[in-house]
């Protein structure tokens, strides 16, 4: 059946930008779902609920007299509590200003089967008061199941 | 005293901002002239209440008045003067009014400049962006007033402000960003009041445009003022992190670009009104929703400061009446303002229309990106998030096929163009462009890179197109005649767009050839980048005005001779006890060398970050090109001709 000529240049057009359009909503979508890091406390880190060789998020307090620096390279170690549960953190870089023992920071990059989360990004907050939203909940929910438990931990 | 004339401005400026919401907009709808007319009076006294109130709360910070609350918080005695004024929107409280302060300036300039517009379409505009001044104001007054005091007696010493606020940065990008912000309200009203009145025609184009063209000058420039200030201050040397507060302030940009493109095509065509309607309400619309992503603290990110859920939720309900009622309004009265005229493919409005679409399509990656976080935590899906990958591989490409389009829109013309003539024209930019891209790299003296070799090949694209357009406007007059007629308006449109290219070539430079360092190095110790060598000698303490500091001592060969000493410091600010690395930056056009302190190990060393960053200025200096076109752009006679009229 011939069509004529003018609606086959429409429908032509019409493809090709529906063609268009899906592809990027594909690409987008597929460069979204290839990019979204999760975030786990150290609870579920230390439960195995976090996968290993995946880049995801940690947060919470770094333990006091937790931080071990290497002697000869800008190799770090810490630990990072949400004060019901630890996980140790390596790092190897400088350090934001605020990082403190006793800060709370968000920590990316891996977690090793060893149980070691290996970070390639640690980010402290610009200013001393303020808490990342993430850690200060990660430390009320290990409080609340740790008080459920009958375990409160100091 | 002073703090309370402050409280009282604020308020009255507030009545003043009732008076003008209500109003001349009654007056529109019941025929009083009288009511129409207030509209400037009313415009102008809330601008200099505000100003009023704003100098206030500026002559407390300086007078050290720690009874107020907001003071105590964020100054001290110790703080230098300049930073004393700029602390005025270092927190939350200021930072409001400082927004409400431009809201008013705004308004005020509106009704001052445009002499030109009817007075009843001029009431309709005042008024819609006194109803926005009231939503804002109220937000100040209610949730966040920095006139608040500790009575009977307040602290003896201020907190003082953050010291990573302590910098050149803090005194400019706030307020040149919130310029930009809070200038897309002018077009949003325009927008508004062409709804309300149902007709969309050639002199309300040539009203809205310029003020569109100054605030997205504005938002330019204040966006590139904070990356550069990022790269410096942060100290870790980069220019742009996908931070969800940079795309709050991205995507009214990108949406005011589409928005001037736009505006263009309808002016010169009379096509696109709805379109350009709707990209004027929603322009503002993210403006809002950047607002309230900053201030309401549900992001991590460097501006969120202490979250106060009580405040986030004013601003969204202030996002979804201004949102929602604008959009309901323009569902409701959109078909009286369409246009009805067909264009062909190959005219410059379709790669307007192209570029207007790329921009909306790269908005709402950016939106997805940031909302997707947001919006998935708030439905219990957990906490993610998204890693700049993924802004990456979707808008360079974006990106790409935009400025392959910007030079189609250079050298296509209005209504259409043949396709040979279009074939012609195209011939040599695309091969000169072809070839600086491919020759670029030997030139460059490195490695081929398809990525630094594509953006030259793009920038030479746009500048031949550029060029091509200008000899092509030209040819009947000579170039020395042809090109004192044009328009300043049309320089600053090719301006413009060859600060896109600039932009384009400094990130694809940076990105493929810096080389970074974080190494430990002890004094003597030295390390060789590109041509330059780096060795540290050691430090020395120095005091400052309000801190103490470290300062590392860095010498620097180029190719075996001496070049300079760099000090990167590393401060400790007293009030606070607060740790701030200063990064030590030898910039030049073709390439800065950054060197800064991280933390003391033992033995002496110290943790250093040392960056090689080619052609990084280019960034900026992209930037400050598109906004000195929109200086040119506004500076056209024929927008000054129709005010002085």
């Amino acid at each position: 059946m011939a069509m004529h000529p003018k609606r086959k240049k429409k429908l032509i057009l019409v493809l090709l930008m529906l063609t268009g359009v899906g592809l990027i909503v594909g690409l987008v979508l597929y460069a979204l779902s290839q990019n979204i890091n999760l975030f786990f406390p150290p609870s579920d880190i230390a439960q195995g609920k976090a996968p290993y060789e995946k880049r995801i998020r940690a947060g919470g307090m770094v333990r006091e007299g937790s931080v071990v620096r290497s002697p000869d390279s800008l190799l770090v170690t810490f630990v990072l509590t949400d004060y019901a549960h630890d996980v140790t953190v390596s790092y190897e870089g400088i350090l934001p200003d605020l990082f403190r023992e006793g800060q709370g920071i968000v920590a990316q990059g891996k977690l090793q089967p060893n149980g070691v989360f290996v970070a390639d990004e640690v980010l402290a907050k610009h200013d001393e008061n303020y808490m990342p939203p993430e850690v200060n909940e990660a430390i009320n929910q290990a409080n609340e199941m740790g008080e459920k438990a009958g375990a409160v931990y100091k | 005293m002073i703090p309370e004339i402050g409280h009282m401005a604020l308020i009255l400026a507030l009545c003043l901002g009732v008076a003008l919401g209500v109003l001349p907009l009654l007056g529109t709808y019941t025929g009083h002239a009288r009511l129409i007319m207030s509209a400037r009076p009313l415009a102008i006294g809330q601008g200099l209440f505000l100003t009023l109130s704003f100098i206030c709360l500026t002559l407390a910070f300086i007078n050290d008045d720690f009874t107020v609350q907001y003071v105590a918080a964020n100054s001290n005695s110790a703080l230098p003067v300049q930073y004393k004024i700029s602390a005025v929107w270092g927190s939350h409280e200021g930072s409001l009014l400082l927004w409400v302060l431009m809201l008013g300036w705004w308004t005020m300039a509106v009704s001052l400049f445009a002499k030109s517009i009817p007075p009843a379409m001029l009431a309709r505009v005042l008024s819609v962006m006194g109803l926005i001044a009231i939503g804002f104001m109220l937000f100040t007054l209610i949730t966040s007033n920095p006139f608040w005091r500790y009575l009977p007696e307040g602290p003896l010493q201020g907190a003082d402000l953050n010291p990573l606020l302590q910098d050149f940065g803090l005194i400019v990008h706030p307020p040149t960003l919130y310029m930009g912000y809070v200038g897309f309200s002018v077009a949003f009203a325009f927008a508004i009041a062409a709804l309300l009145d149902g007709k969309v025609d050639a002199a309300w184009l040539r009203w809205s445009r310029p003020w569109t063209i100054v605030a997205w000058g504005f938002l330019t420039l204040g966006i590139v003022l904070g990356s550069w200030w990022a790269y410096y201050e942060l100290g870790w040397g980069g220019w742009w992190f996908w931070d969800p507060v940079e795309n709050a302030s991205f995507m009214p940009w990108l949406i005011g670009t589409a928005l001037m493109h736009s505006l263009a095509v309808s002016e010169k065509r009379g096509l696109f009104k709805n379109w350009t309607i709707l990209l004027a309400i929603l322009a503002f619309s993210l403006s809002l929703l950047g607002t309230f992503l900053v201030r309401s603290g549900i992001l991590t990110s460097v501006h969120a400061f202490a979250a106060d859920p009580e405040r986030g939720f004013f601003v969204l309900i202030l996002l979804a009446l201004t949102v929602g009622g604008s959009l309901g309004l323009y569902a409701l009265r959109a078909s009286s303002v369409a246009s009805r005229v067909g264009f062909v493919f190959w005219s410059r409005e379709n790669f307007l229309l192209i570029n207007n679409i790329l921009l909306v399509i790269s908005t709402l990656v950016v939106l997805l990106g940031t909302l997707y976080p947001l919006l998935l935590d708030a439905f219990g899906g957990g906490k993610v998030s998204i890693g700049p990958p993924y802004y990456n591989k979707v808008f360079v490409p974006l990106m790409i096929l935009l400025m392959i389009s910007m030079g189609f829109g250079l050298l296509t013309k209005w209504k259409s163009i043949q396709v040979s003539e279009l074939l012609q024209l195209l011939r040599s930019p695309v091969l000169i462009a072809v070839a600086a891209g491919l020759v670029f790299p030997f030139v460059y003296g490195s490695q081929f890179n398809w990525a630094t070799a594509l953006a030259v090949a793009l920038l030479v694209w746009l500048i031949a197109a550029s060029y091509r357009d200008l000899s092509r406007r030209v040819r009947h007059k000579g170039w020395l005649r042809g090109l004192r007629q044009l328009n300043p308006g049309y320089y600053g449109m090719l301006l413009a767009h060859i600060g896109v290219g600039v932009t384009a070539v400094g990130i694809a430079v940076v990105s493929t050839h810096e080389a970074n360092y974080d190494i430990r190095m002890a004094p003597g110790d030295n390390l060789q980048v590109e041509q330059y060598e780096f060795i540290f000698n050691g430090t020395q303490d120095i005091v400052g005005p309000n801190y103490t500091s470290v300062q590392g001592i860095v010498k620097v060969n180029q190719e075996g001779e001496f070049y300079t000493y760099l000090y990167p410091e590393k401060r400790t600010y007293i009030a606070r006890q607060q740790v701030m690395t200063e990064a030590a930056i030898d910039a030049a056009l073709s390439r800065d060398i950054y060197v800064a302190m991280g933390e003391p190990l033992a033995d002496d060393a110290w943790a250093m970050r040392i960056h090689f960053k080619p052609m990084v200025r280019w960034i900026w200096l992209g930037g400050i090109l598109m906004s000195l076109g929109a200086v040119l752009a506004v500076w056209d006679k024929r927008y000054r001709r129709r005010r002085a009229q």
